[in-house]
């Protein structure tokens, strides 16, 4: 199953890696730098899934999953949270925010690519 | 997966690179947070970039690095959210720290020994300073950070808002049969807003094995009374698969807390009904359950992004009849790189370039210059009119040619701000190291110079920086008995002045103690001891070759080096240094240096038969002398008047050792040529042939440094000519002349 996926992070190596953990598998990936950003890319997308880093500049994450989810073509959209922290309280903050799950970062390649089928359905 | 074409290196290597940036917002961002701004987007960009350090540290199984970032970032956080206002101590050790942080990031990039005794110093420091939660912290790290290995599995800490399930079968001995679960699953409604699908949570379960579903209808309520946003359905499922109940709850990671849930596993004598159907089933032997539909690679250690070749391999000799499965990996194994590169959005328009392509286009159009000169020089030769056809297009030619060469010289430029940045790290370290108070200030920060110049002048710069704090600077008590701040001021600057580059390395400190100076120089012989020299020539004693030696230099600016080491490198970059100096005022060091190492506007002039090239900045005014306008001072020393103006006057072709001095100066063509500092002095050359633009070849290391000499270039005819350091020849011929006075 291919995917078609939006990745937003302000880290450049980091959206290296999801790109080389996602594209070599058939997925297609689009990136953007930080919130605003990806709010720009995600304009006339339909990605299967959404992954997103929190601390970004401009636009943080929860920023950008609650512009995401006021979007009627995105309210269901899996959105998943890219993070280094695995607290519970960012955890709930994200899901409050409307995000569908998380990824704890560094990310086992295999890992996203399954978590990220998971979501997509 | 070969080193060359290994995807991981290649964003390792990216890494690297993002980190230097990474480290210039945040030197940046502390450098605002300690001169006392408060807008909150400062220490979040300084945040974010130890967080962004951290991250991709871990991703590279950096461990050092993460774990020390992650403490440098715990401390900022602290700032972040205001539980903590950090003082000048604090500000001194989160300096301490990006610098340490940049240390341990060079460490990892070229797989250095990782000095641990600093880390755990200045962690140590942090804890101090903002008390507590260290441990706790340093345990946190320790286990979100494992290199590769931690991702979205068995992440149920802190999650305790669901009471604890029916564990009690858990600890039943291991049963030969396929273990049984029961699962009950009913959504609350805030899990529809956070893009989780029941449908697809069931599907997930079902591909573990053998799963029965039922959905519960009981709460739907009849049609009129339905509320579209609420939640009524909930699944009751059997399950019959080899994996532990952790697995199930897996798949319920993320809408924990956002539904009911229960997984009981059947066969504990609690659980017996209604799972009979499923137990007859499960004796038709689902030993070996077939794997889930291509969906998941259920096995962790299948390497996605690498392998699908090996497999493919592995797959063809035993299975003949499976033919369509290599085909299908194969097609799905698309070269990474390229892959990507077609796939995303790039990051912005930003392009990275090996240093050494830019390099070949430098000399490509370095060729491309001299070419134009030739082809320009042939068409005159050949006597068209400069109005024809031709010759216009010539022009236009050489417009492009320099609008070209500019274009390119541009790629070469980089602000010295890196540069700078560096320079403050040093003027913390050693000021700390002599216990001076001391602050950096810098000017002209975005002020562009060729990167080779900026690398080259890494190591002059560092040198005289820790001069001005070590020597330049008087002690806090000096200071202070002086009516002067406590607090000493080094300032770093950089500035575009007529065609080049001026860096100037301030202090405001007592400045060149010259009778010393003196005194030392007359001891070590640099200088007769009945020597009358002028402040200058007392100043410039410092930049004398064996001036500075161990014995009287701090563990701090000494290291054997001194200035004329200095002096020397900033010539091999085609650049000059002055120094100038006022008691009680502090000292100042000028270099100016040329935009760049690879062409320059140079007259073209004859002496003595030979063809030499002139840089055409230093030039002001080209004169015939006159009768009147020469004066001899003594013999073999001339002056010649320039409006009233007495300047040195030096003939170009005895200084260079071309021929003897001649007994005539009148009819002499002469350069008048200006220096930065205001400085003026005469040269005489035979003839002038042209105004051009040359194309400066280093001459090699193996010729000796010729004074006077700066490079070579290759003229339009292929003849080769020398490019003259004019400073550097009238330094040369005072200096001779001035040992003569002295020795006289």
């Amino acid at each position: 199953m291919s995917l078609n996926i939006l990745a937003v992070d302000d880290s450049r190596t980091m959206r290296d890696m999801i790109r080389l953990a996602l594209v070599p598998v058939g997925f297609t990936v689009h990136l953007a730098d930080d919130g605003l950003h990806g709010l720009e890319v995600l304009d006339g997308l339909e990605p299967d899934v959404i992954i997103t880093d929190i601390n970004m500049p401009r636009m943080d994450g929860f920023g950008f999953i609650d512009a995401v989810r006021d979007q009627d073509d995105h309210r269901a959209t899996p959105i998943l949270v890219l993070t280094t922290e695995s607290s519970a309280e960012l955890k709930m903050r994200a899901r409050n925010a409307g995000a569908t799950g998380w990824i704890v970062k560094p990310f086992d390649p295999a890992k996203l690519v399954k978590a990220l089928q998971m979501v997509a359905g | 997966m070969s080193d060359a074409n290994d995807p991981m290196a290649e964003i390792r290597a990216s890494f690297f690179i993002e980190c230097e940036e990474l480290m210039e917002a945040m030197q940046d961002g502390l450098t605002t947070l300690d001169e006392g701004d408060d807008d909150p987007e400062t220490i979040n960009v300084v945040f974010r970039a130890v967080h962004s350090i951290k991250g991709g540290a871990g991703a590279f199984g950096l461990e050092a690095l993460v774990r020390f970032a992650h403490r440098y970032e715990t401390a900022l956080d602290d700032v972040r959210s205001n539980k903590f206002t950090p003082d000048a101590d604090a500000m001194r050790l989160f300096f301490s720290c990006a610098d340490h942080l940049s240390d341990l990031i060079r460490v990892c990039r070229d797989d250095d020994a990782i000095p641990d005794d600093r880390s755990a110093e200045l962690l140590a420091q942090l804890d101090t300073l903002l008390g507590g939660a260290a441990e706790e912290e340093e345990e946190v790290s320790a286990d979100d950070f494992e290199p590769m290995g931690v991702s979205i599995s068995l992440d149920l800490d802190g999650l305790g808002d669901l009471p604890p399930l029916d564990f009690d079968v858990d600890d039943a001995a291991p049963m030969d049969e396929t273990p049984c679960y029961h699962i009950r699953f009913k959504p609350e409604q805030e899990m529809f807003e956070t893009g989780n699908e029941p449908q697809m949570l069931l599907r997930n379960l079902a591909a573990l094995g053998e799963a029965t579903i039922e959905c519960d209808l009981r709460d739907l309520p009849p049609l009129e009374a339905l509320a579209a946003e609420t939640s009524y359905l909930s699944w009751d499922i059997t399950l019959i698969a080899d994996v532990d109940e952790a697995e199930i709850r897996e798949i319920f990671e993320f809408v924990d807390g956002l539904c009911e849930l229960s997984v009981r596993r059947a066969g504990s004598d609690t659980d017996a009904p209604a799972v009979t159907a499923p137990i007859e089933t499960s004796s038709d032997g689902f030993a070996d359950l077939p794997e889930p539909p291509a969906t998941v690679p259920d096995d962790p250690d299948v390497p996605v992004a690498a392998a699908p070749a090996p497999v493919a391999a592995a797959l063809a000799p035993s299975a003949p009849s499976a033919a369509p499965a290599p085909e299908e990996k194969t097609a799905r194994k698309p070269a990474p790189a390229k892959a990507a590169g077609a796939a995303a959005n790039g990051p912005k328009s930003v392009v990275r370039v090996d240093l050494e392509r830019i390099e070949r286009l430098v000399n490509l159009v370095g060729e491309l210059v001299i070419n134009q000169a030739m082809l320009s020089q042939s068409l005159e030769q050949a006597g068209l009119s400069p109005h024809s056809d031709a010759m216009n297009g010539l022009e236009e030619f050489q417009r492009l040619t320099r609008d070209i060469q500019d274009s390119v010289m541009m790629i070469r430029a980089q602000p010295v701000k890196s540069l700078f940045q560096r320079m403050s790290r040093i003027v913390r370290e050693s000021s700390a190291g002599v216990g001076k108070n001391v602050r950096l200030v810098t000017v002209g920060e975005g002020t562009e110079v060729d990167k080779t110049v900026i690398e080259r002048l890494a190591d002059p710069l560092t040198h005289m920086i820790r001069n001005a704090v070590d020597h330049g600077l008087e002690s806090t008590e000096d200071r202070r008995a002086a009516g002067k701040s406590a607090e000493g001021i080094v300032t770093l600057s950089a500035a575009h002045r007529s065609g080049r580059v001026i860096i100037e390395v301030s202090d405001d400190g007592a400045g060149i103690n010259r009778k010393r100076v003196l005194e030392i120089a007359t001891n070590k012989g640099l200088v007769p001891a009945d020597a009358s020299l002028t402040d200058s020539d007392i100043d410039n004693l410092l930049f004398a070759p064996g001036f500075s030696t161990a014995s009287e230099v701090s563990d701090l600016s000494g290291r054997g080096v001194g200035m004329d080491v200095v002096k020397t490198a900033i010539q091999s970059l085609g650049g000059r240094i002055t120094i100038t100096s006022e008691a009680g005022k502090g000292t100042k060091f000028s270099i100016s240096l040329p935009l760049t190492l690879a062409v320059l506007d140079g007259m073209v002039v004859n002496v003595a038969d030979e063809t030499l090239v002139v840089p055409l900045n230093v030039v002001v005014e080209t004169l015939s002398l006159g009768a009147a306008d020469v004066e001899m001072l003594r013999p073999g020393k001339y002056i010649v008047r320039v409006r009233g103006e007495f300047v040195p006057l030096f003939d170009l072709g005895v200084e260079l050792g071309y021929r003897e001095a001649r007994d005539s100066y009148v009819g002499a063509i002469v350069l008048l040529i200006a220096y930065e500092d205001g400085a003026r002095a005469a040269l005489i050359i035979d003839g002038i042939q042209d105004q051009r633009q040359v194309v400066i070849k280093g001459l090699d290391d193996s010729f000796f440094r010729a004074p006077g000499i700066a490079a070579a270039t290759i003229l339009g005819d292929g003849q080769i000519a020398l490019i003259l350091d004019p400073a550097d020849i009238i330094a040369e011929a005072s200096g001779a002349s001035r040992t003569e006075a002295l020795s006289a």
